[in-house]
């Protein structure tokens, strides 16, 4: 046991209710040291309450949570040796930035000097030197999220803790501070875990995510396999923007090659082989799973180089150019599919096009479960 | 060019909408002073009266413009009328008013705001209930615990004291101060609190450092609250003290009712003032405050 290294947090098991209402159904997480970790969900998924509990501002019902080596459940919060950032960034209306940053310090008697060097080491990496006597009514918005960002850095704890930081910020901004607290992330290599609703925020930050839904993890793994390989459907519908589609389809095992079988327009049906061999027990009535990007305009070439891509007729209802690509609404019998198309062969409104799908990027459901195949 | 043609015309409906609004603010105003007056007469009178000489007042009616101007009334009533015997004036029930009104201000403001930084920042189980029968005594009138408080008072040794009064008021005062306090404090985030917590603060400092430098709006509040409340408050004070004890409000009752000749009214009205003073002061320094905090929900 001496030689085992634990991680920076471990989640085994945990439940969270109140009263008859179970908000956590066992959550099962854990975080190597200087991992970044997401916890993506929608509303009311749980993922802010599991963040509380590992900050300790909620009691666990049952199951462990462990910051390194240390089983913290009844920890309380000033103890975890933690830092968080807020939604609201709770900075202290009445006192100073500066007061704002050392107040952790303050409470912890830590001697005045070392608050003051420590001040001066955190607002120079935030660029916040200019701020440090006005109070925070007097900052902006991308202000603030950086004040409250100093108070967590302030304090060199075991694990960050950030809570939805930057969905109070306007588009641009948000992205701004994604691309900085992910540079952050770097210089510091602390570990972190990030509660936020916002996929894109997930992907482009964590090194690992947990898509999270009525109380429970859905899948935890890298971010790019969460985007490829999704475990259900939730996962596969809540990551990617526009969604995935879902599209009902029948296994067909002729010629000696699996397929899939899915309803075009008028009636008719068209047969997409499927790039991988069959999975064992499979059901007979399956949910195609595509993400717009991997619908293309069907040419030989393409073939030439994506060798999963097949063949499917489809006419366009809706084309809607965003500059940079263009979406298209496609319908494949009385089901609407959203394509992502390059705009140098984008569809034009009213055209039947041959789409190539790229079946090698294609995912398989169960109806049934919603699982993967 | 055209503007100053558009200028020159004569817009027959914007010079009714005008007339319109003219005469709707003229009602509105009249109505309010008339208001006011009915308000405001009554003190007047009794200024007037305070500065006026007896004789005067015997000749021309308690109301009428003054025709002299003097100072007796008010020195009389101060330090040399004879209330029940005594010839002190109202002084000493001035002072008994000021050092119970005072303490009791402060102590049932602090617990209030204890209680309102409790209740709305630590919820326990029970909190809610606990709550609501402290409402209860915000809708319970005064005389209900007369009886209880003359018992209680009575064990503890404090019947005719200002400390017992102290007491009482304090008590009374609870529910009011928590219910301001614990409203006003819903309004600042529970995210500050965790913050707090998470930056090692407990729940003295929490309330030190964070909740109390954000309550001076409904501080002041529950200050000229309850600090009008308890200075006028008659009937405990009346019940539970008397002579050399009693506050300002019920020795002006035992003024008016320990006249054996003819009524001093120069000296009543002056008594008077001088015990509507304080709460008139306090109102004044703080009544811009008083309004905006009323008003004021969250802090942002």
């Amino acid at each position: 046991m001496t030689s085992r290294t634990f991680s920076a947090l471990t989640i085994r098991n945990v439940h969270k209710s109140f009263g008859a209402v179970g908000v956590l159904k066992g959550i099962d997480l854990e975080a190597q040291p200087g991992e970044f970790i997401a916890l993506v969900g929608p509303s009311g998924c749980g993922k802010s309450t599991l963040l509380a509990m590992i900050a300790g501002l909620e009691s666990i019902s049952s199951g462990e949570i462990w910051i390194g080596d240390r089983l913290v459940n009844s920890v309380p919060p000033k103890d975890r040796d933690i830092a968080m950032v807020f939604q609201s960034y709770a900075l202290y209306p009445t006192m100073t930035v500066r007061e704002n940053i050392t107040f952790g310090m303050e409470s912890r008697g830590v001697p005045k000097a070392e608050q003051a060097d420590a001040v001066k080491r955190v607002a120079a990496l935030l660029q916040i030197e200019p701020l440090l006597n006005r109070k925070p009514g007097q900052l902006s918005g991308g202000q603030r999220q950086r004040v409250a960002m100093g108070r967590a850095l302030v304090r060199d704890p075991k694990l960050f803790l950030f809570d939805e930081p930057l969905s109070n910020l306007d588009a641009k901004l948000r992205v701004d501070m994604r691309t900085e607290i992910k540079k952050l992330h770097n210089r510091v290599g602390k570990t972190t875990v990030y509660v936020t609703h916002d996929q894109v925020e997930a992907m482009t930050l964590a090194s690992r995510i947990a898509v999270m839904h009525q109380g429970s993890v859905q899948q935890f793994d890298a971010a790019q396999t969460i985007y490829s390989r999704p475990a259900n459907m939730f996962v596969a519908g809540f990551m990617g923007s526009p969604a995935m589609n879902f599209i009902p389809a029948e296994l067909s095992d002729g010629e000696g090659r699996a397929a899939v079988t899915i309803r075009t327009v008028n009636g008719g049906s068209a047969a997409l082989p499927l790039a991988q061999a069959l999975p064992t027990r499979a059901p007979k009535n399956v949910v195609l799973g595509v993400r717009p990007e991997h619908i293309y305009r069907f040419s030989d070439d393409l073939r030439q180089r994506k060798p999963g891509l097949a063949a499917v007729q489809a006419p366009v209802d809706l084309v809607e150019p965003t500059g940079a690509e263009t979406l298209a609404v496609l319908r494949f019998g009385d089901l609407e599919v959203t394509g992502r198309f390059d705009p140098d062969t984008a569809p034009r409104v009213g055209e039947t096009m041959t789409l190539g799908i790229d079946m090698a990027r294609a995912c398989l459901f169960d109806p049934a479960t919603q699982s993967l195949l | 060019m055209a503007e100053q043609a558009a200028a020159l015309l004569f817009d027959a409906e914007a010079a009714a909408a005008s007339r319109r609004h003219f005469w709707t603010r003229f009602a509105i105003y009249g109505v309010l002073t008339f208001f006011a007056a009915i308000y405001l007469v009554p003190l007047l009178v009794v200024v007037f009266n305070s500065f006026r000489e007896q004789e005067e007042i015997a000749r021309n009616g308690l109301i009428s413009l003054p025709q002299t101007f003097r100072l007796d009334a008010w020195r009389d009533a101060w330090s040399s009328y004879c209330i029940a015997g005594t010839c002190e004036g109202m002084k000493r029930n001035f002072f008994n008013s000021l050092w119970m009104t005072i303490p009791a201000t402060i102590i049932s403001t602090l617990l209030g705001a204890i209680n309102g930084y409790v209740l709305s920042k630590w919820r326990f189980k029970g909190s809610e209930v606990l709550f609501t029968c402290m409402l209860l005594g915000v809708f319970m009138p005064g005389q209900i615990a007369l009886m209880p408080w003359a018992f209680v008072l009575g064990k503890l040794g404090l019947t005719n004291s200002t400390y017992g009064l102290i007491l009482v008021h304090v008590i009374q005062g609870i529910s009011f101060t928590t219910l301001f306090c614990r409203n006003y404090y819903l309004g600042i985030p529970d995210d500050l609190i965790k913050a707090a917590r998470i930056d090692g603060a407990g729940f003295w400092r929490i309330f030190r450092k964070i909740i109390l430098p954000l309550s001076p709006p409904i501080l002041i509040v529950t200050v000229i609250w309850q600090f009008t409340g308890i200075w006028n408050e008659y009937l405990f004070g009346v019940v539970f003290t008397s002579g050399q004890q009693q506050p300002i409000t019920a020795a002006l009752v035992a003024l008016t009712a320990s006249g054996t000749t003819a009524r001093a009214y120069d000296v009543m009205s002056a008594s008077v003032l001088i015990g509507a003073l304080p709460p008139l002061l306090i109102y004044l320094l703080g009544g811009k405050y008083f309004v905006r905090g009323l008003t004021q929900g969250a802090i942002k």
